[in-house]
């Protein structure tokens, strides 16, 4: 007989949490790779082999790019979550925990696409090619540990404009040089 | 000795690129990569961060790169930036917290923690946050946590996710950084605000005591997320008209922590999530995100009904949006809930059955999973024609779990045994390969137990197995009623149907062809044989079936063989058993009861009363001479017979003689029926087996069954399979009484429900037993 109040009977709600589950990675790793399933960019977020690594990416891309165009963004593979995007040539995939939220991550993508779009102008696979490493400080720029460390564009592309200055000017030990530079940077 | 300049990154990449085939780009990478070993053994500074960038660009294509990890180390080691930014990327692309040599990084770390520039400390923080290891973390957890207190907002929310980090890497850390969770939630900083409360997720998450001190803060976070829905336009954080749905998103899946299991605080919570649940926009992917998350938090804290109500709408909405992503985890969202908000659910059905349509496979699923979590006794009819016709044309990854979720609910609710009978037969015809070998013991209890439907359904599965031998539980389930009910094939005595015109000998035929045919399983066979040799008492073409055995008493198959043996056996030297052997199975007792069985033994009183639950004495009576003598001789094949006939899982009453059914009561609508076996080991005890079943238009609830014997005989009374006689006949109440007896069985019955408002009672005798039932 089910009951048409909710508050008191059901099973799952109203429990405390588990504290006995171990809290793993929101997001475990990202992966950007080509239609051809060529990798342009893998960010981990939990310690794995190289080959484990290999592995994985090389199962998930096949399995992504068997994917129908109509089909959903989501779907689970081993006992994870994969949310993906293609952006023109390139997937962007991202895998999450049972818990997490698929949506919001599809917002994640979204985002870090609008800061690649930002900082290379019009975006496309070639800038990611040719600058890989610029790609992977942007990413580290917006997220840490797998989770957003800064929710406004804005602040993320000024701080990487601010790294991008400071790795122009020559670094000295010199005090002065030292001094003018601090100046600059916080008149930004 | 030529100095080269180590060629430029993109110049490289360039090169590369311009490779033909994965032969030559492999002899450039290998050009490449001695180019930079030379290089790095020569100790050149200036080139370091050139040539590790371009090892790491080769490390992404698949080739090895660990002989750069010291490089890398130079690198974070280095004064300039430039070579920290790729000395931080090549160690975390690069190493590992397996490899030993990761550890020499720490100390770098920790100066750069200090550094004077925040953009080398932000590098050290997020390669610590990334990938530090429960060393590294033990030895650097002290300088997170002082920047966690600092007031640069930039190094303050890189340090907050480093502490989330090292609490993961390092649970007994936790407790340090609580002190400086103090004012973490008064900051403006939107990052900071987005960081903090992941930190006090995890430390919520991780700990009871942590969780009970921060619920404090549900007041606080309630009006920051307040502020977030009222606030005006804000550009740095908006997204589609939605300010920062990110830090909405986190508040609230810390406020479903926070609520969950605790009435203050949820009630607390509870305007706000009834604001963002009516106020978010829907239209675009970010609305929908928000509305998730408050839909997941709705439902796990302890919400009032009326807020259940709209989140479950919510989840119904999302189920008609085009975009199927969001039709994806409102299937998910409802599966989770589906036992909980039972009736809510219900109302979305029909849009649950039409994702059955949907073309793709994870929404397929989720509307099949949540169809069969929906099928009740109302709508069984309707909601079969969906699933059977999903199963029909559905991908064969979905045919196995649908098959046994069809069947499932069948047993469940079927409306009328033909109708069971029928849903089964179309199941086994269009997805006979798929279903699972475990339904094959099942089905056949089920259709021993539909004493009413043998003939019809004996005919229906013969007729089948003309059209198609191919799919094997079909084969075996058809198999084996033929050689239970084959005497009721050939006389023509189906009811439900046009009684087929079919002879001895064409049954026969059928079932040798299953034993010669290629597409006979080895088990198949076996249940063929069986079925045959059952024949022989219900058919006249004895001759015949003793012909087909011997034959297969030399079969190369050692199941067929051992099998045929034994049967010869029976044949030649214990004939005068086959009768009661072969005979028509009785009832099964399903053995698995569900819940705490109510004893109720009365010990000859004429009412019967509640007495202490025992367990009935033992009965000294010895079994019959005959059965002893052969028993052991005979045991093993019986006991072999009986696994080929069933499951041995279930309880077999195997040396039980065939009593037949009788009429108890009927009177009013109700109808009472006996239905006797004897147990086993135990053959003095009689288990008789009520089904009450009802014709009038009205339900019968609190149905209570009671029985008194006289007080020579000894009474218990099992729980009934449900306290409601439904009306119309849809369905019967069953219960087991065990007696124990040795004379003419008499009793009396006292039959109380409820019916059409008033109470009814009724008293009766039974004085009608078999005469089996007690000699």
């Amino acid at each position: 007989v089910q009951q048409s109040h909710c508050v008191a009977s059901a099973s799952a709600a109203n429990q405390e949490p588990d504290f006995s589950r171990p809290s793993t990675r929101s997001m475990q790793f990202m992966l950007l790779f080509s239609r051809q399933g060529k990798l342009r960019l893998q960010k981990w977020y939990v310690p794995l082999s190289d080959k484990e690594k290999k592995k994985i990416t090389r199962e998930l891309v096949q399995t992504v790019l068997a994917r129908k165009p109509k089909m959903c963004s989501f779907l689970e593979w081993r006992d994870l979550k994969i949310v993906y995007k293609r952006y023109a040539s390139l997937y962007f995939c991202c895998a999450i925990e049972d818990q997490d939220n698929e949506l919001i991550t599809l917002e994640i993508i979204h985002r870090y696409v609008e800061l690649l779009d930002k900082y290379f102008g019009s975006v496309c696979e070639l800038d990611i090619i040719f600058n890989f490493e610029k790609a992977y400080f942007i990413l580290d720029e917006f997220l840490l540990g797998g989770e957003a460390q800064e929710t406004s564009k804005k602040n993320v592309l000024k701080a990487i404009e601010q790294a991008d200055l400071l790795q122009e000017v020559r670094w000295q030990t010199d005090s002065f040089f030292h001094l003018v530079f601090q100046l600059i940077l916080r008149s930004n | 000795w030529v100095c080269h300049t180590p060629i430029r990154l993109r110049e490289l990449i360039r090169t590369i690129r311009t490779a033909r085939t994965q032969a030559e780009e492999r002899e450039m990478i290998q050009k490449e990569c001695a180019a930079i070993r030379s290089s790095f053994r020569e100790e050149d500074n200036t080139y370091r961060c050139r040539n590790v960038a371009k090892l790491l660009y080769m490390h992404m294509l698949g080739y090895p790169a660990h002989f750069g990890q010291l490089e890398c180390l130079k690198l974070i080691a280095s004064q300039k930036f430039t070579d920290k930014r790729i000395g931080y990327l090549g160690a975390m692309l690069l190493l590992d917290e397996r490899q030993d040599v990761h550890l020499l990084m720490t100390n770098c770390i920790k100066n750069d923690l200090n550094h004077s520039t925040q953009y080398v400390q932000g590098l050290a923080l997020c390669t610590l946050g990334c990938m530090g290891s429960s060393e590294m973390c033990r030895d650097l957890a002290g300088e997170v946590e002082k920047l966690l207190k600092t007031s640069n907002s930039y190094l303050r929310k890189k340090a907050a996710l480093c502490a989330v980090h090292v609490i993961r890497k390092v649970p007994e850390l936790m407790e340090m950084f609580l002190p400086a969770t103090k004012n973490l939630l008064s900051e403006k900083n939107h990052g900071v605000l987005h960081t903090s409360v992941v930190l006090l997720t995890e430390m919520c998450e991780r700990s009871p005591d942590m969780l009970a001190h921060f619920r404090k803060l549900v007041p606080q976070l309630v009006r920051i997320l307040k502020n977030l829905i009222m606030s005006g336009y804000s550009p740095e954080h908006d997204v589609s008209g939605i300010s920062d749905p990110f830090l909405q998103v986190r508040i609230l899946r810390l406020l479903r922590i926070l609520g969950k299991g605790d009435d203050d605080s949820s009630e607390a919570m509870n305007d706000i999530l009834a604001q963002v649940a009516t106020n978010t926009e829907t239209s675009k992917n970010v609305g929908n995100a928000i509305l998730y998350e408050t839909v997941l938090t709705i439902m796990d804290i302890k919400s009032e009904s009326g807020l259940r109500v709209l989140a479950i709408n919510i989840l119904g909405r999302f189920l008609l949006n085009n975009d199927k992503n969001i039709r994806y985890v409102a299937l998910t969202s409802l599966l989770k809930t589906v036992q909980t908000d039972h009736n809510a659910v219900q109302r979305h059905r029909s849009t649950i059955v039409d994702c059955l349509k949907d073309l793709d496979v994870s929404i397929k699923r989720r509307a099949m999973e949540l169809s069969f979590a929906l099928v009740n006794g109302n709508n069984i009819r309707g909601m079969m024609k969906e699933l059977l016709y999903f199963l029909d044309s559905c991908d064969p990854e979905f045919k196995a779990d649908c098959a046994s979720g069809v069947f499932l609910a069948a047993e469940k609710y079927a409306p009328s045994k033909r109708w069971h009978i029928d849903t089964i037969m179309r199941v086994l015809t269009t997805a006979g390969s798929y279903v699972r070998d475990d339904s094959v013991p099942n089905l056949i209890q089920l259709i021993t137990n539909s004493v009413e439907m043998h003939a019809y359904t004996v005919q229906r599965l013969y007729k089948a197995l003309l059209d198609d031998i191919s799919q094997q539980p079909l084969v075996q389930v058809a198999s084996w009623c033929i050689g239970e009910y084959g005497d009721l094939l050939i006389s023509g005595q189906c009811e439900e149907e046009e009684p087929i015109q079919v002879t001895e000998d064409e049954v026969l035929d059928v079932l040798e062809g299953l034993l010669v045919s290629n597409l006979s399983s080895p088990v198949t066979r076996g249940y063929s044989l069986t079925a045959i040799m059952k024949l022989s008492t219900r058919f006249s073409s004895v001759n015949r079936i003793k012909k087909v055995v011997s034959i297969y008493g030399s079969s190369i198959d050692v199941e067929l063989q051992q099998r045929a043996v034994e049967y010869n056996a029976l044949f030649k030297k214990y004939d005068h058993m086959r009768p009661a052997l072969l005979e028509r199975m009785p009832i099964m007792e399903k053995t698995a009861s569900n819940g705490p069985t109510e004893i109720v033994q009365t010990n000859g009183e004429a009412e019967p009363s509640v007495v202490e639950p025992k367990h009935p004495p033992p009965v000294g009576q010895p079994a019959s001479q005959v059965k002893n003598t052969v028993f052991g001789l005979v045991s093993r094949c019986l006991s072999l017979m009986a696994f080929y006939l069933f499951d041995l899982s279930k309880t077999v009453n195997f040396l039980s003689i065939g009593i037949p059914p009788m009429t108890a009561y009927n009177k009013n609508g109700l109808k009472i029926d006996f239905t006797f076996e004897r147990a086993n080991p135990n053959p003095n005890v009689a288990v008789i087996t009520i089904h009450a079943s009802n014709s009038t238009e009205a339900d019968m609830t609190d149905f209570v069954f009671q029985a008194a014997v006289p007080k020579t005989f000894q009474l218990q009374l099992l729980s009934p399979s449900s306290n409601v006689v439904p009306a119309l006949n849809q369905g019967t109440v069953t219960q087991v009484i065990r007696v124990l007896n040795q004379q003419k069985l008499r009793m009396r019955i006292k039959l109380t429900y409820i019916h059409k408002g008033s109470a009814v009672q009724d008293l009766a005798e039974v004085n009608n037993f078999p005469p089996q039932s007690w000699q």
